[in-house]
C-alpha cells in the first residue's frame, strides 16, 4: 500500500477500514542469502538498501525483542554532518544528502526538520577550531555558518550572554542539520524493507554462531537454525555481547548514555543548540518538549538506566546557556547502551570469519549516521567492498595507527 | 554508586575517575611482545555482560587506584581491592 493525500482522504471517507499492517510478520526460512542481526535503524537500513539500491534477494532481519526498540528509539533525535575529519565527514555529509530524500524514498512521513543546528562558541580557541571545521565541513560540500555574538543574540534571544565564566563569543551553525521523528525511521525502513521481499522476524533472539573452517554458515536463534550466506551484525550497544559469540573481542567498550525530555511546552527553540564549555545539546521536540542530553555515565554498562551525578552535570549544562530551562519540569529520562569505541567512530568491515560482517562501534552518534551507515553497510555485503565513504571504518585501523579519533583523546571510550 | 574504598570507607562514585577494564594491568611484556600484543592490549576489551573487574582512580580522594568489581548489567559492586594489592598479587612491581 502506497501512503498518500488522496489515501488519507479515502479511509476518512470510508471509516479507515482499509489501512493494512505495515510489515508482515513471516516465519523464518530455513536459509537465506543475507541475514542482519538487528532490527534497529541501522538493521533495517541496511535491508532496504540491500532489497531496493543493491538488488538483493532473500533477505531476513533478525530482531531479538521488537524492531526500533533500541537506541533509534531512544537517541535525541539530531541529524548533522558537521565533522572535521576526512575519514568521517563525506560519510555523514552522504548521510545527511539520504535524510534530505528519506521520505520520498520510503513513502513514510518520518517528520525530517532541516531546523539546524548552532554549536556555540565560549572562548576563541574554540572559535579557531570551530572555524577551522566548518572549513572542512565546506571542502567536503557540507554547509557551516560562522556567526558572531550579534547574529547569536538575534537569533536566539533567550540564551544566557551574561554568564562570566563560560561567555557566548558566537557560534557555527549547519543550516541543514536538524531533527528526526526517530521511531518513524525505523517503521518506514521497516515498511519499505518489507515491501522489496525482506523478512523482519521479531522476537527471534541469535543465540550463537555456526561457524565451520573459517565460515560463517547461520545462526542459532530461540527459534532455530536459520542459515545464510552472508551474516551482517548491526546491534551497536550489544555489539559486545554479540561478536563474543563467535569468539570476537572487539575495540569497544559499552556506555550508558542518558536522555531527557520536559513537559510539553510551547514553541520556544528554533533548532538543535550545543553548549561548547560543556557538554549539553537540546532542541524541542514536535509535540513539545525539550530533549536534551550530555555526557555518557563513563563506566562500562549495559543497564539502559544512568546514575544521578550525569543527570546533576546535564541539568547544570543547561542551566549554563538557557536559564529559562529550570522552568520546565522533567518529564522522563532513560538510558540507551553506546558502542564506544577506542578512537570514537565506527566500523563497518568484514570480520576475519568468512561471511560475518560487522557494523558498529556508533558511540553516541549513531542515529544521524543511520542511512550511509545502512547504505554503506548493504554496499559491504552485496559487492564485499567498502562504500566510497565509509574506507575508513575498518578494523584493522587500530593495527596501523589510522585512527579516526575527533577529539584527539586516544584509545580511551570514555573520553569520546 | 557507592564504592566501598578499602581505606576510607563508602565513597561516592562521582570522587572517581574510570579508566577501564582491568586487564589493563597486565601490560605486555615490551622485551617480547609483539606489535599484535600491543594492539591487543590497547585497543581490544572482553566487554562483558554481567560481572566486570574495572579499574577506578580516586582522584577526589587519596589518588589510590581501586579495582572495582561491578555487574554492568545492574551496577551493582561486588568487590573493591586496592590495584596495587591486585597487581602485586599477579606478580606485578615486584
Amino acid at each position: 500500500m502506497r501512503y498518500s493525500g488522496f489515501k488519507v482522504i479515502k479511509e476518512a471517507l470510508s471509516g479507515h477500514k482499509g489501512w493494512t499492517p505495515a510489515w508482515r510478520e513471516p516465519e523464518p526460512q530455513s536459509h537465506y542469502d543475507i541475514i542482519i542481526i538487528g532490527g534497529g535503524g541501522h538493521g533495517l537500513a541496511t535491508a532496504h538498501y540491500l532489497a531496493k539500491v543493491f538488488g538483493q534477494k532473500k533477505i531476513a532481519v533478525i530482531e531479538k525483542g521488537w524492531i526500533g526498540g533500541g537506541n533509534v528509539g531512544r537517541n535525541t533525535t539530531i541529524i548533522r554532518s558537521n565533522y572535521l575529519l576526512d575519514g568521517n565527514e563525506p560519510f555523514y555529509e552522504f548521510s545527511l544528502k539520504l535524510w534530505e530524500g528519506l521520505e520520498q524514498d520510503l513513502n513514510y512521513n518520518a517528520m525530517v526538520s532541516q531546523r539546524g543546528i548552532m554549536n556555540l562558541i565560549h572562548s576563541d580557541a574554540q572559535r579557531d577550531a570551530f572555524i577551522r571545521r566548518g572549513n572542512a565541513m565546506k571542502l567536503n560540500g557540507a554547509d557551516a555558518e560562522y556567526l558572531d555574538l550579534d547574529a547569536i543574540k538575534r537569533e536566539y534571544p533567550f540564551l544566557n550572554f551574561n554568564d562570566a565564566r563560560f561567555p557566548i563569543k558566537g557560534g557555527l551553525a549547519q543550516r541543514r542539520g536538524g531533527t528526526v521523528r526517530h521511531d518513524a525511521v525505523a517503521w518506514g525502513y521497516a515498511r519499505s524493507a518489507d515491501q522489496h521481499g525482506v523478512d523482519i522476524l521479531q522476537n527471534c533472539e541469535v543465540t550463537g554462531f555456526k561457524i565451520e573452517q573459517g565460515k560463517c554458515l547461520g545462526v542459532e536463534t530461540t527459534k532455530g537454525f536459520i542459515g545464510a550466506g552472508k551474516i551482517g551484525c548491526a546491534v551497536a550497544g550489544s555489539s559486545g555481547r554479540l561478536m563474543s559469540k563467535a569468539g570476537m573481542r572487539l575495540p569497544i567498550e559499552s556506555h550508558v548514555l542518558q536522555a531527557f525530555v520536559s513537559e510539553g511546552l510551547k514553541p520556544v527553540l528554533p533548532g538543535v543548540i550545543t553548549f561548547g564549555a560543556g557538554h549539553f545539546y537540546v532542541s524541542q521536540s514536535d509535540k513539545g518538549g525539550l530533549v536534551f542530553g550530555g555526557d555518557i555515565d563513563g563506566y562500562n554498562s549495559y543497564a539502559q538506566r544512568g546514575n544521578l551525578p550525569v543527570v546533576e552535570d546535564v541539568c547544570e549544562g543547561g542551566m549554563a546557556i538557557m536559564p529559562m530551562i529550570g522552568r520546565a519540569r522533567l518529564l522522563r529520562m532513560w538510558g540507551g547502551i553506546m558502542d564506544m569505541s577506542m578512537d570514537g567512530s565506527p566500523i563497518i568491515d568484514r570480520t576475519h570469519i568468512d561471511g560475518l560482517y560487522f557494523n558498529g562501534g556508533w558511540c553516541y552518534g549513531g542515529f544521524k549516521a543511520t542511512p550511509a551507515s545502512g547504505y554503506a553497510f548493504a554496499h559491504l555485503l552485496a559487492t564485499d567492498t567498502p562504500h566510497d565513504t565509509a574506507t575508513a571504518y575498518r578494523f584493522n585501523r587500530f593495527e596501523t595507527g589510522h585512527m579516526i579519533d575527533e577529539k584527539g583523546m586516544g584509545n580511551q571510550p570514555n573520553l569520546h | 554508586m557507592i564504592i566501598n574504598h578499602p581505606l576510607l570507607g563508602p565513597r561516592d562514585s562521582a570522587e572517581f575517575t574510570y579508566k577501564g577494564d582491568a586487564n589493563l594491568i597486565n601490560r605486555p611484556d615490551p622485551e617480547t611482545a609483539s606489535p599484535q600484543d600491543w594492539h591487543d592490549y590497547a585497543y581490544l576489551r572482553d566487554n562483558p555482560a554481567g560481572p566486570h573487574r574495572e579499574l577506578w582512580f580516586h582522584d577526589g580522594g587519596d589518588r589510590s587506584w581501586l579495582v572495582v568489581t561491578r555487574n554492568t548489567l545492574t551496577h551493582e559492586i561486588t568487590a573493591v581491592e586496592l590495584a596495587r594489592d591486585v597487581a602485586r598479587a599477579e606478580g606485578r612491581s615486584k
